[in-house]
């Protein structure tokens, strides 16, 4: 990537951003319900909500509100939440350890299960290898995730004492009791990414083995191994990078369900309850922290394809 | 219509017949055949559910499987058969009000966007952007805060969640299908543009469009099960498999297994519409399409 396309793409991202803080900061408008009036509770009196509006700035019009909320924002200050009354960011930050260790570790599994199995699948070509993958990666992606990770408690951890049913161990406690914690539901949330990375390296490979520069070098008497290192790998990467990014979106979204399922309290469960219980700040934290993190994944998987292949950074 | 072009812009003009021929393998044809039985069963379900599925019967909790109860019951001795049978209705309902409300937003504005360009295409393209940069099950959660927990608001929510892709694919299309010579002669005889996107355009994206709708039922079908489970869903007392599994779950140290009969009927059914979305979108690729 040329110094103007790397510009042009961080402006991007800060564009996606900043439309994503509107519909954020809107969703307190469109909660039914005045949140001055959940803020006070049942037996305030007209006085009170209306000292509440005016303390939490609600009488100010919209763009001025946007801007201060923006401004706080930027400062580190997300607001309080409306049921514990405790700092969002606080809040945030407590729970965001038990999601990156579920997600990081997710991401992990996709990414060396899957691609591992689908360049076996393509090299194999037709094979058994192929046939069970494919199927595996078709059934993967069928699979509800949530339902993925009852069935594994239920082999693993209630049949079998091998791995606890529920909740998560911080790193602090030892490796082996925190990974011991985090497999089960990581290797449900991976499951879905796995099966479409699988997909993805198996087109890949089987795309650039058909290439005729690769029957060419065949016939010059290149050993296979070679080949793989050589040409395949590399070309394959990409559409596997592209697939990443979206993955890593699926992942965020899916550690919702998973944290609920594994009973852990991180930022997806948080958000869960936010949503139950009209905990608006909590909501409009957890929307604009999610996308932050896609809109950066996003640029780092753009940077990326630089790397891999140069011949995108002209093209 | 127009009769000026030479025969390939003839060809292009008529709309195409989308006659389905019966498709070959046999995976797509059960497939298939399973997609047909769902509505069957969710229409007779009162004839086919051995037993009313809110039937309680507090002594026969967690039965086991017997002749009577095939699935056995769950925490309130409710039959597991039944109630599965009963929430195919859920399932055959829930998904089409989704891809209905996705194609509502998109299509039109996919449509709109792609013929005529300018600022509708680069506001309607940047929102569209926004709303692809967040995950799609954040979206669709932060939604159903806004509109309350449902089966319909959540149906509603993922509709609004799929929407910006398909509005990004009829726009595509539909910026391809403006330069063809066809539409240039429209024009100059004066068709109205309303005319011009629904009969000519629309009949030819008409094929991915529709792939793209089926595969979207099977994700609708996972998400709607995931909310459900969540208790952001179907409301009791009606049961998707979903919030059946939700069930399931709360009592799987009492009954372990019973996390098994919705969850099978779940993948089953997702595997089938997927099976069918990539048979139709290899048979367009092959040119069924164009014939």
């Amino acid at each position: 990537m040329s110094p103007a396309q790397v510009l042009n793409r961080l402006l991007y991202g800060v564009v996606v951003v900043v439309a994503v803080s509107i519909l954020a900061f809107l969703i307190v408008y469109l909660v039914p319900g005045d949140v001055a009036d959940t803020v006070a509770g049942d037996e305030a009196t007209v006085e009170e909500v209306a000292q509440i509006r005016a303390d939490l700035g609600l009488d100010q019009p919209l763009p001025v509100q946007y801007l201060r909320w923006v401004g706080s924002v930027a400062d580190g200050d997300l607001g309080t939440s409306l049921i514990t009354g405790r700092p969002v960011l606080d809040t945030l930050l407590d729970n965001a350890p038990p999601t990156i260790t579920i997600a990081g570790l997710a991401l992990l599994f996709s990414i060396v299960v899957g691609t591992t199995a689908g360049m076996l699948a393509g090299l194999n070509q037709g094979g058994w290898v192929d046939r069970v993958v494919s199927s595996l990666a078709t059934l993967g992606i069928a699979m509800p995730s949530f339902w993925f990770a009852m069935l594994l408690v239920l082999a693993l951890a209630l049949r079998n004492p091998w791995l606890p049913a529920t909740g998560y161990a911080p790193l602090t406690e030892g490796v082996a009791t925190w990974l011991k914690h985090a497999a089960i539901p990581a290797v449900a949330l991976g499951l879905a990414p796995a099966a479409e990375l699988a997909r993805q390296a198996r087109a890949g490979v089987r795309s650039v083995l058909a290439r005729p520069y690769i029957a060419t070098a065949r016939a010059r008497g290149a050993s296979t191994s070679w080949l793989i290192r050589k040409h395949v790998l590399r070309n394959a990467a990409i559409p596997v990078v592209t697939v990443l990014g979206l993955q890593a979106r699926r992942l965020l979204g899916g550690s919702v369900v998973i944290e609920a399922v594994m009973g852990i309290s991180g930022i997806g469960s948080l958000a869960i309850s936010a949503v139950l219980q009209n905990d608006y700040a909590i909501v409009q934290a957890y929307v604009l922290f999610t996308a932050l993190i896609v809109v950066v994944l996003n640029l780092l998987v753009d940077l990326s394809y630089g790397w891999i292949n140069p011949r995108t950074g002209s093209a | 219509m127009t009769s000026t072009s030479p025969s390939r812009a003839l060809r292009l003009a008529r709309p195409r017949r989308l006659a389905l021929p019966l498709p070959r393998r046999p995976r797509t044809l059960i497939a298939g055949g399973f997609l047909v039985l769902l509505p069957l069963i969710a229409l007779l379900a009162p004839l086919l559910a051995p037993h009313d599925p809110a039937e309680q019967d507090l002594l026969n909790t967690f039965a086991g499987i017997s002749a009577d109860h095939l699935l056995s019951t769950d925490q309130f001795g409710r039959d597991v058969l039944s109630r599965l049978v009963f929430a195919t209705r859920i399932t055959v309902i829930g998904p089409p009000i989704a891809i209905a409300v996705a194609t509502i937003i998109g299509v039109p504005m996919g449509l709109w966007a792609g013929h005529r360009g300018g600022a509708v295409d680069t506001i309607a393209g940047r929102t569209a952007d926004t709303l692809l940069s967040l995950p799609g099950f954040v979206t669709a959660l932060a939604i159903v805060a806004v509109l309350g927990p449902s089966l319909v608001n959540a149906m509603v929510a993922i509709g609004i969640v799929f929407s910006p892709g398909l509005f990004r694919l009829t726009r595509g299309a539909t910026l391809e299908a403006t330069r063809e010579t066809y539409i240039e002669s429209a024009h100059a005889i004066g068709s109205s543009t309303p005319r011009i996107l629904g009969v000519h355009i629309l009949p030819n994206i008409a094929g991915p469009l529709l792939v793209q709708m089926t595969l979207l039922m099977g994700v609708a079908l996972l998400i709607e099960a995931s909310l459900s489970f969540l208790g952001l869903g179907v409301q009791p007392p009606d049961a998707s498999w979903g919030s059946m599994l939700r069930e399931a779950y709360d009592n799987q140290f009492a009954a372990p297994y019973s996390v098994i009969p919705p969850g099978v009927a779940l993948v089953l059914t997702v595997l089938a519409i997927n099976s069918v979305g990539d048979a139709a979108s290899d048979w367009i690729a092959d040119g069924g399409v164009r014939r």
